[in-house]
């Protein structure tokens, strides 16, 4: 229908408000183009029963057929509500609050509200103000201190007949002086209220006159919103609510029939609850108070709130969930020798999920090679579609027929290929790195492939990972992926102006001892660099024999200058540059790596400032180029040189052993005085803590410190040529306090900031005196994760595992949650050209974004280099 | 005890109340209503003694570490 319109003859109007109103019976036998009377569904020759819940009337589910009231087919007739008449009228569950609220604060005479007239008036004036002022919120506040005002009185100020209290047995049944007040009744009240009085508690009379609550005439939904399915045996299954609807008809007729014939008032009054029970359901049949309706199976029936509601109703479900085709999910695996923009699909995916091509007249040939393989041979094509839009499927059969046909015009939907386009994207998608846009390389065996220096966006390892692929289906989607997602696009974070993507694990260990102290001969370094594809060995000079940095100078192009420092600098007072002991003081010279090592402050991610200068100065594709020779480099060192740790890795001296154990003995007697200190009395307290606090405190202290200690000692006299010291030095992996607890001492175990008091009375465990305050019974664990850890201890480091362990499952979906609420609060939000800040209103949140203007991905860790800019201008 | 102005507070940041041709400059400015401008409560403390009225645009001129002076409008409301 729309496209019959031109689009100059659009009417563009805003939706200013919606008003939400409760249906009248007028307004429901107005809109309805059926009336139904029977429960019957269909004739003895399977057509639809007229009057009957399937009635053509009410729209069209069977191809073919025409609707009977708008004449259109299935697909375009949007269905037409029915109604019934009800035999009695019925409380609609959704508005039993309401309801009940109204009978309590009106007089069940004169249906007046139980105020006299100079105070109805004095909240009349108080609610206009306050919907001028405040809008329906501070209106909803007044008319609830109204009602309760109203509610309790005894006597109408009106027409001084006596009340009685009003209660209500759930779900639907209201009592007055524990006698049922019967919903014609109630109606009647209801229909009472003058629409002034109804105004004032806060129902609009032309939206929502609350007689209206109480149900007369029950609209029956369109078949088209519970379509009935025709089973392969050739039997019909009915929608839930058609058979909800089945029921209340039935009932509806039968209580028709009792009440003509003069049936006795309890049987009228039991079909009257049955119809209740019925109606009720059908809106709501998750109450906590009725049996839900079933089916004979005995599963519950789904109807109107179920439908909409919870995660696996229509909103959450159908139109916030949305599903995707030409999209592929597997899991993940590492691949070094992929460059970091490519995804490595294997085969069967390929297959599967295709890129159309239009066929010109001079890529004819080319795309009849496809259509030639068909779906089956690789690389083939499975669809083939006609210029009018009529899509072909390709089978064994149909080839020959399909290669005549192909000519200009159509379009192939061939397999993937290398270097087609995809997004590649991780759950949680929490920022804009979670999706972003790799070159497809077609790979054997079943894995998603991804170079693991892209981990780190994704957030994604190894252990069973899953990860999604799409294939973007238009050159428009191509072309805007390829340029604003593709992985080199998105090297720099635009939170802290730094590399994302850097080097990891491997890479870093194996660049960190090839640059600190690697010899090769000439012909192992042509070996080395030949590996990871670097054939140019003009670099290397004539020399015979050639040190790391020189291999890795190879790498690094020739006009480029950068200094910077390792994690090995101590910050001396004076620096010793070139000379520094550490070898901490990077410095390239005209693309030679002249001092320093390569470590994870220069290569790895989330700081790589000379990553971060080479994607500044060479720009995005060398960078990437750059990274993944660097990240392969890393690796092959590691394959040639072999990289593996050991127990004798946490061999320590004898010497440092003794000092260690000294150190431990001190703090024990440090902490034994304290306790000394604390039983004389002598110990002084801090300043709001009782005695007993600063005692804990002052021995967390102690304690705390003989780890740290315990950790210097070790690694000033570890074997510096162990690969344990390599990674922790490098970065790559593991931090001094694992080694240190491997080797030294694994310290005091805390439970929430405090030593282990939990336990047996006055002690943690049965194997201590009651009241000692030593380290050992405690939670201090003196032992090594090497040397193994005594029962006690075990059990100290147990809890406290098990306390971590409990946390951290516990906070990951609290903060989870709070994260996804920031992001949605913020996810309009742009800069505009004028440097302000926007939402989608176009109001502004900020006038200068971030106060100072900076994009942050443009700059340096977010400060701006000014005397870059300087130089660059000269 | 005696009550401080807390507009001398260092934390709080320099309000001043705008002129009209003033207000229609910067509302000229970034090419906005007055409903597109941040809002502050006519009876905020910082301004109550500017003896603001709804409508009125105030002009906040606040430190920042990175830019050393951020200037911020909002405009008056009442509650």
């Amino acid at each position: 229908m729309t496209e019959d319109i031109a689009p100059e003859n659009y009417v563009y109007k805003q939706v200013r408000s919606i008003q939400f109103n409760i249906l009248s019976p007028k307004m429901i036998k107005k809109m309805a183009s059926a009336k139904i009377v029977t429960p019957e569904l269909y004739d003895k020759e399977g057509y639809p029963v007229d009057g009957g819940l399937m009635d053509v009337r009410l729209g069209v589910i069977d191809p073919g057929l025409k609707c009977k009231t708008c004449g259109s087919k299935l697909k375009e007739c949007v269905g037409h509500f029915g109604y019934i008449s009800l035999a009695r009228p019925i409380i609609h569950v959704n508005f039993v609050k309401t309801i009940l609220d109204l009978l309590r604060c009106t007089c069940r005479e004169c249906s007046r509200i139980l105020l006299p007239q100079d105070a109805l008036d004095r909240y009349n004036e108080e609610i206009q103000f306050s919907v001028r002022e405040t809008g329906s919120e501070g209106s909803r506040k007044k008319i609830k201190e109204l009602v309760k005002k109203a509610r309790g009185q005894g006597k109408c100020p009106h027409c001084k007949s006596g009340q009685y209290k009003v209660n209500i047995e759930k779900p639907t049944t209201f009592l007055e002086n524990e006698k049922r007040i019967s919903p014609i009744e109630i109606r009647t009240r209801l229909e009472k209220i003058t629409d002034e009085d109804a105004s004032l508690l806060g129902l609009n009379p032309e939206a929502a006159r609350p007689e209206w609550m109480v149900l007369t005439v029950l609209p029956i939904p369109p078949v088209t919103m519970r379509p009935s399915i025709t089973l392969e045996t050739g039997e019909r299954s009915e929608d839930d609510l058609t058979h909800k609807l089945g029921d209340i008809v039935r009932i509806n007729q039968r209580l028709f029939e009792n009440i003509n014939a003069g049936a006795p008032e309890i049987i009228i009054e039991d079909l009257w609850d049955l119809l209740q029970y019925h109606i009720t359901t059908f809106f709501d049949n998750s109450l906590a108070q009725l049996p839900p309706a079933r089916h004979r199976s005995g599963e519950p029936l789904k109807t109107l709130t179920e439908r909409i509601k919870s995660k696996e109703g229509r909103i959450r479900h159908n139109l916030t969930g949305k599903r995707t085709n030409f999209s592929a999910r597997t899991v993940i695996s590492p691949d070094p020798m992929l460059k970091i923009n490519e995804v490595g699909v294997p085969s069967v995916i390929a297959e599967k999920l295709t890129v159309p091509e239009r066929v010109t007249g001079w890529n004819i040939e080319y795309l009849k090679g496809f259509v030639k393989n068909g779906p089956k041979k690789y690389p083939g094509a499975n669809y083939i579609i006609r210029p009018d839009g009529k899509k072909k499927k390709l089978t064994e059969e149909t080839i020959e027929q399909s290669l005549e046909e192909l000519q200009p015009g159509y379009i192939v939907e061939r397999h993937l290929m290398d270097g087609d386009i995809a997004i590649f994207n991780r759950q949680p998608s929490l920022h804009r790195v979670s999706m972003m846009c790799h070159r497809i390389v077609v790979l054997p065996y079943k894995t998603l492939r991804l170079n693991p220096a892209v981990c780190h966006p994704y957030n994604a390892d190894f252990d069973g990972d899953e990860m999604n692929l799409h294939i973007p289906q238009t050159e428009e989607a191509r072309t805007e992926a390829e340029m604003l997602m593709m992985v080199q696009t998105q090297l720099t974070s635009p939170r802290y102006g730094l590399s994302i993507i850097g080097c990891t694990q491997d890479a870093i260990s194996g660049n960190y001892l090839l640059t600190k102290d690697m010899i090769f001969s000439r012909s192992e370094a042509g070996d080395l660099l030949t590996s990871i594809g670097v054939m140019d060995f003009s670099k290397l000079g004539n020399k015979e024999t050639l040190t790391g940095k020189e291999i890795f100078s190879v790498l690094l192009p020739d006009d480029f200058n950068f200094v910077g420092r390792s994690r090995a600098c101590r910050k001396c007072e004076t620096c010793l540059k070139e000379k520094c002991k550490n070898d901490a003081y990077v410095l390239i010279r005209k693309g030679r790596l002249i001092s320093g090592v390569m470590d994870k402050a220069n290569l790895g991610e989330g700081q790589g400032l000379m990553l971060r200068n080479l994607h500044k100065k060479y720009g995005e594709d060398f960078a990437v180029d750059m990274l993944g020779r660097l990240f392969k480099l890393g690796v092959e060192v590691l394959m040639k040189r072999g990289f593996t740790i050991s127990i004798s890795d946490l061999d320590i001296t004898e010497e440092a052993r003794l000092e260690v154990e000294q150190l431990i003995a001190d703090a024990e007697g440090r902490v034994n005085e304290l306790i000394d200190e604390y039983r004389k009395g002598e110990l002084e307290a801090l300043p709001g803590r009782s005695l007993r606090e600063t005692l804990e405190v002052r021995i967390m202290e102690v304690l705390n410190r003989t780890r740290g200690d315990a950790g210097k000692v070790i690694s000033k006299h570890t074997d510096k040529a162990t690969n344990l010291t390599v990674m922790i030095q490098s970065g790559a992996r593991g931090s001094s306090i694992n080694q240190a607890q491997m080797t030294g001492c694994v310290g005091q175990q805390a439970l929430r900031g405090k030593r282990i008091e939990k336990g047996y009375s006055k002690r943690t465990l049965s194997c201590f005196i009651k009241g000692n305050l030593n380290p050992e019974a405690h939670g201090f664990i003196r032992s090594t994760f090497k040397g193994g850890l005594k029962p006690h201890e075990f059990f100290f480091q147990s809890m406290v595992g098990r306390d971590s362990l409990m946390d951290t499952a516990l906070r990951t979906p609290k903060s989870g949650y709070l994260y996804r609420r920031l992001a949605n609060s913020l996810q309009d939000l742009k800069v505009e050209y004028d440097g302000t800040v926007r939402d989608a209103g176009r109001r502004i949140i900020q006038f200068k974004y971030g106060e100072d203007g900076v994009d942050v991905s443009k700059s340096e860790g977010g400060a701006v280099n000014v005397e870059r800019i300087i130089a660059n201008k000269s | 005890m005696k009550k401080s102005d807390i507009t001398q507070h260092v934390l709080v940041p320099n309000h001043t109340k705008l002129s009209e041709q003033k207000k229609a400059d910067v509302l000229k400015k970034y090419n906005i209503s007055v409903y597109q401008l941040p809002q502050i409560l006519k009876s905020d403390p910082a301004i109550a003694r500017l003896n603001p009225k709804p409508g009125d645009v105030i002009k906040i001129v606040r430190k920042s570490q990175t830019a050393g002076k951020h200037v911020f409008y909002r405009v008056v409301v009442s509650a």
